[in-house]
């Protein structure tokens, strides 16, 4: 539904753009649409809400300094806040600081995820991609992504030989980009 | 993955940062080298974007929203901000010097912002005063970098151009942060020298933000000069002037101007 899609991106980088010059309510807005987004990814990585609730509060004020560091022109934003707020939520998971400046992160996703009712049925395409890689391939996938454990500490919690785990990250990402194109 | 085969499992790794010393190292040399890869990194993104949309969970507490609202009217903005876009700031000299450029400006710019919203409590002021020592100790490594006479600067043109004199300013009101970058420049004639100047928003006289000579490149650096507080710049421009520098208003013929002019 190009319409859909068109009226969502137009909506958000309008919100973007209010938010530039300094429109709190904007603000409120984008926090409204995406918290729950921003939320659940930081939990799932940090499994504590007082330690998911900080990193929430970082990514939005991160856009409010910031609010150009979303390209719009390269992806939406709903998966470029699910990827900077994993990459937060990791560094706090680690103790380390940030890594690297949201405006540097750059995501490009298909267009056609722009509404939701778009990005539910994408959703539903990677859930079954998921569920359909063998146990080892997800669990080293979600070992990487929601732990962010480094291969080496993969093959170590797993035994499994290093090129084993590059492998199979691999494959599981070549297979959800399959299942989501199809 | 239509990427270099050859890289396509480390760009994997390096997009969800599962690489570490050596083999980092390697792929950000090479992403710096190769758009193609570059862009695979971006999709490969995306698709680790699909998986942590995946997520579900409870929705945030109402006080998430309350303590973020009070945040920002804390730090209303002090006048609209004239951002480029990203992808603008990229477009020139070497992706990898104006990448870090820019970091390093958003780093600088966030760390002065972030002193006036720190002190929520004692345990996470440590932590992002740790945070803080460890984000200016990386600016400063990438301003000892940028800065270093010794380190090797190539300008990249469309094939068979010819090299034009070329500059860049990156200036922070607030703070009154400005650093210029110049390259191929002409060598300077005797007696003669390089001088910047900021011209204000305001319309007033131009102001000398600095003298300097060119490396043998023609490549040039200059970093903070002092300026008077709070001048909103409408552009920057680069003259030719006697070797005492023109103090009042450029008296020399423009080298480079900003592109607005």
């Amino acid at each position: 539904m190009p319409s859909a899609d068109t009226k969502t991106a137009a909506s958000d980088l309008a919100l973007v753009t209010a938010i530039r010059s300094g429109d709190q309510a904007a603000m409120a807005e984008l926090y409204d649409r995406y918290s729950s987004i921003v939320y659940a990814v930081a939990l799932r990585v940090l499994q504590d809400t007082g330690a998911a609730e900080d990193v929430l509060q970082d990514i939005f004020m991160q856009l409010w300094r910031n609010p150009g560091a979303f390209d719009a022109s390269r992806g939406n934003m709903a998966a470029w806040l699910a990827v900077i707020t994993r990459h937060r939520a990791i560094d706090a998971l680690r103790r380390r600081r940030p890594e690297n400046d949201i405006a540097d992160i750059v995501v490009s996703v298909e267009p056609d995820m722009a509404s939701d009712a778009d990005r539910s049925r994408a959703m539903e395409k990677v859930r079954s991609a998921l569920e359909r890689m063998g146990n080892d391939q997800r669990s080293v996938l979600e070992m990487a992504y929601f732990e962010g454990l480094t291969h080496n500490e993969i093959a170590e919690k797993t035994g499994e030989p290093l090129g084993t785990i590059k492998t199979r990250i691999r494959a599981g990402l070549i297979s959800l980009r399959k299942a989501f194109a199809a | 993955m239509s990427a270099h085969e050859q890289f396509a499992e480390d760009l994997a790794l390096y997009a969800l940062g599962s690489l570490e010393g050596e083999e980092q190292v390697a792929i950000e040399k090479h992403l710096a080298e190769c758009a193609s890869c570059r862009r695979e990194l971006e999709v490969l993104r995306g698709d680790l974007g699909l998986i942590a949309l995946t997520t579900a969970g409870p929705k945030p507490p109402a006080r998430s929203r309350q303590r973020l609202m009070a945040a920002i009217a804390n730090e209303p903005r002090l006048t609209a901000r004239k951002e480029e876009p990203v992808r603008a700031r990229r477009s020139w000299w070497s992706i990898v010097g104006w990448a870090v450029a820019a970091a390093m400006a958003l780093v600088v710019i966030g760390l002065l912002e972030r002193n006036s919203s720190l002190g929520r409590d004692l345990a996470s002021l440590r932590v992002r005063f740790s945070d803080q020592q460890s984000r200016l100790q990386q600016a400063n490594e990438i301003v000892a970098t940028l800065l270093d006479p010794e380190a090797t600067k190539v300008e990249m043109v469309a094939a068979g151009s010819k090299l034009q004199p070329r500059g860049k300013a990156i200036y922070q009101r607030r703070s009154r942060s400005l650093i210029f970058f110049a390259s191929n420049l002409p060598p300077l004639p005797a007696e003669k020298v390089y001088e910047l100047w900021l011209f204000p928003a305001n319309g007033g006289a131009p102001l000398p933000a600095g003298l300097f000579k060119p490396d043998a490149h023609g490549s040039a650096t200059v970093v903070n000069p002092p300026l008077p507080e709070g001048v909103e710049a409408k552009n920057f421009a680069v003259t030719l002037e006697p070797e005492s520098g023109s103090h009042e208003a450029p008296r020399g013929p423009a080298v480079i101007v900003g592109a607005g002019e």
